[in-house]
């Protein structure tokens, strides 16, 4: 055996297990095109070939696969959110991804860590009495809890009330989690690739043609191909991509920065949020620190990141965390986000017959992947809006029926 | 540190500016349909590339447009926002204003 892996180890020619097919050349048409093929994309094409038998499909993405906000964000699954629309939703993905390894066979490191959104202020604690009370009510265990108990769930957070915002209690949200957020792209594109799906990556969309009101091409830099139904999935280029599409979104692109520090021994529990200092942290499974805040303070089509927001991240940090002052910075990074006025996804019908919505996931939609693919498979397969993604409607714009999901999505993501 | 040109205060830290959405035309608030104002409220043209918005000096209170390169973040110009808007605009409602 020892001599099997040194020869292995020498060899010039690994003997390579490739998991993704080599990109294919473009047919002329297939039934359904899927734009931007990021965590959402490759879902949407999974359970279609999975559950709808429908296999002629093409997801194409500008870049490589998963190489969007899927490999930018900071991995937190969670569906303590605060309107029952959002709550039902997110809890069905919630349970999806608990049994996502399962489902791919390929391990996303699923990990529940337990979620504390932290309150300093009698406005905080009403929002996280109001969301405890509307996730029992549906059956998602979150609960209030006070800082005797914090102390026993997060030992090293600082509870002194000799700081400038003192923790008066928190909205413990228990199957919080994490995954690894790269592998649940790739599981999804590996899977759906065995079922005859055409992954095309480096492939960018340039224009959608229209025939009497229904889509029917797409053009990319790689050809025109045709199609029987389109789904967009591109994150922070979806008012660029709907343009082409010939409407309009109420969606802002803005930047979100996250960052990591260097590895350090176990020692946070949770998912601790704070929507009055701005920032939220977990630990990955390396040990890093993987650290954020709120979206940046105006729109910008830029992944840059800004010292200024390192420095507002780290002061308010530092008052949680004091004994962290010596920790480096490894890398920070931002993704471009699809942002709604009402912090809650737009998925669904379009103006464009045949062309289906999978955008405004702004700084929420990690956590959302399998539920969107699933149902977003469900509605292109059947035609018919499942009544689950039926409130995320676009039209709840024109018609002023919006979902007011600030609450529990603008800082904690 | 980036610098954004008050036309009242000139060059500040933008740290001290807040972001107001882009710069669009308001149909009549009073001879518009719901679905106008709906549009006009929520959609925007999100566009990557040369816009006007409008922007607000925080300590003066004070308002004026910019156009920014929303791909780059350049700043090419600021003025005040008189140099579009010549005239002010009242929002009487048609019953005066009670509301309904
Ligand atoms: C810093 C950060 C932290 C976040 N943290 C969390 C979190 O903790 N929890 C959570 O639930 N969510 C989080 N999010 C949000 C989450 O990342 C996104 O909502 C989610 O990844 C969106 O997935 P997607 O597949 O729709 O988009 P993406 O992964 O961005 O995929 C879209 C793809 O479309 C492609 N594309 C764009 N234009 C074209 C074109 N013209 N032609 C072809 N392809 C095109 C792009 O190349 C891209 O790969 C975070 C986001 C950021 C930026």
């Amino acid at each position: 055996m020892p001599f099997g892996l040194l020869k292995y180890g020498l060899s010039r020619r690994y003997p390579v297990e490739r998991q993704l097919p080599p990109r294919p050349d473009l047919k002329p048409s297939y039934d359904v095109v899927i734009i931007g093929g990021g965590g959402h994309g490759l879902a949407a094409a999974y359970y279609l070939s999975r559950y709808h038998g429908i296999t002629d499909v093409a997801v194409l993405d500008k870049g490589y696969l998963g190489g969007g906000n899927t490999a930018r964000n900071t991995a937190i699954i969670r569906s303590n959110y605060l309107t029952p629309e959002g709550v039902a939703f997110y809890d069905e993905s919630l349970r999806l991804f608990r049994g996502l390894s399962h489902e791919l066979d390929f391990n996303i490191l699923y990990s529940e860590r337990g979620h504390l959104t932290l309150a300093h202020t009698d406005a905080a604690i009403r929002t996280s009495r109001w969301r405890a009370e509307v996730n029992t009510h549906l059956g998602v265990e979150s609960r209030l809890v006070f800082p005797e108990e914090i102390a026993r769930i997060e030992p090293t957070l600082n509870l002194s009330r000799a700081t400038r915002y003192p923790v008066l209690g928190a909205l413990y949200h228990v199957p919080g989690a994490v995954a690894r957020h790269d592998a649940v792209a790739w599981g999804y594109a590996i899977r759906a690739a065995e079922r005859g799906v055409e992954l095309h990556p480096k492939t960018e969309v340039t224009a959608i043609e229209q025939t009497g009101g229904r889509v029917s091409a797409v053009v990319t830099d790689r050809g025109r191909i045709r199609c029987g139904a389109v789904i967009q999935a591109v994150a922070g280029m979806s008012s660029v991509v709907a343009k082409m599409a010939g409407f309009r979104l109420p969606i802002r692109s803005i930047p979100l920065q996250a960052c990591v520090s260097q590895p350090l021994k176990p020692f946070l529990n949770t998912i601790v949020v704070s929507g009055s200092l701005h920032i939220y942290v977990s630990q990955s499974s390396r040990g890093e620190l993987v650290m954020g805040s709120a979206s940046d303070p105006y729109p910008l089509y830029s992944s840059r990141s800004s010292l200024e927001f390192a420095e507002g991240l780290m002061a308010h940090i530092l008052e949680l965390f004091p004994f962290l002052g010596e920790v480096k910075l490894m890398r920070q990074w931002a993704g471009v986000t699809d942002m709604t006025p009402d912090f809650a996804p737009v998925m669904g019908l379009s103006p464009l017959a045949g062309y289906y919505l999978d955008a405004g996931w702004g700084t929420w939609g990690f956590k959302a992947t399998p539920a969107c693919g699933l149902n977003m498979a469900a509605l292109v397969a059947t035609g018919e809006v499942p009544d689950r993604i039926a409130p995320f409607t676009l039209d709840r714009f024109a018609d002023l029926r919006l979902l007011g999901e600030k609450g529990a999505a603008s800082v904690g993501h | 540190m980036k610098i954004l040109t008050c036309p009242l205060n000139g060059p500040r830290n933008i740290a001290e500016f807040s972001y107001g959405g882009e710069v669009t035309a308001m149909p009549d608030p009073n001879g518009c349909s719901d679905a106008e104002w709906a549009d006009h409220l929520m959609m925007a043209d999100n566009t990557a590339g040369i816009v006007r918005e409008w922007w607000c000096h925080i300590a003066s209170a004070y308002w004026f447009i910019a156009e920014r390169n929303t791909v780059t973040d350049e700043i090419i110009r600021t003025y005040p926002a008189s140099e579009v808007f010549k005239q002010r605009i009242d929002f009487d409602a048609p019953d005066g204003g009670g509301g309904r």
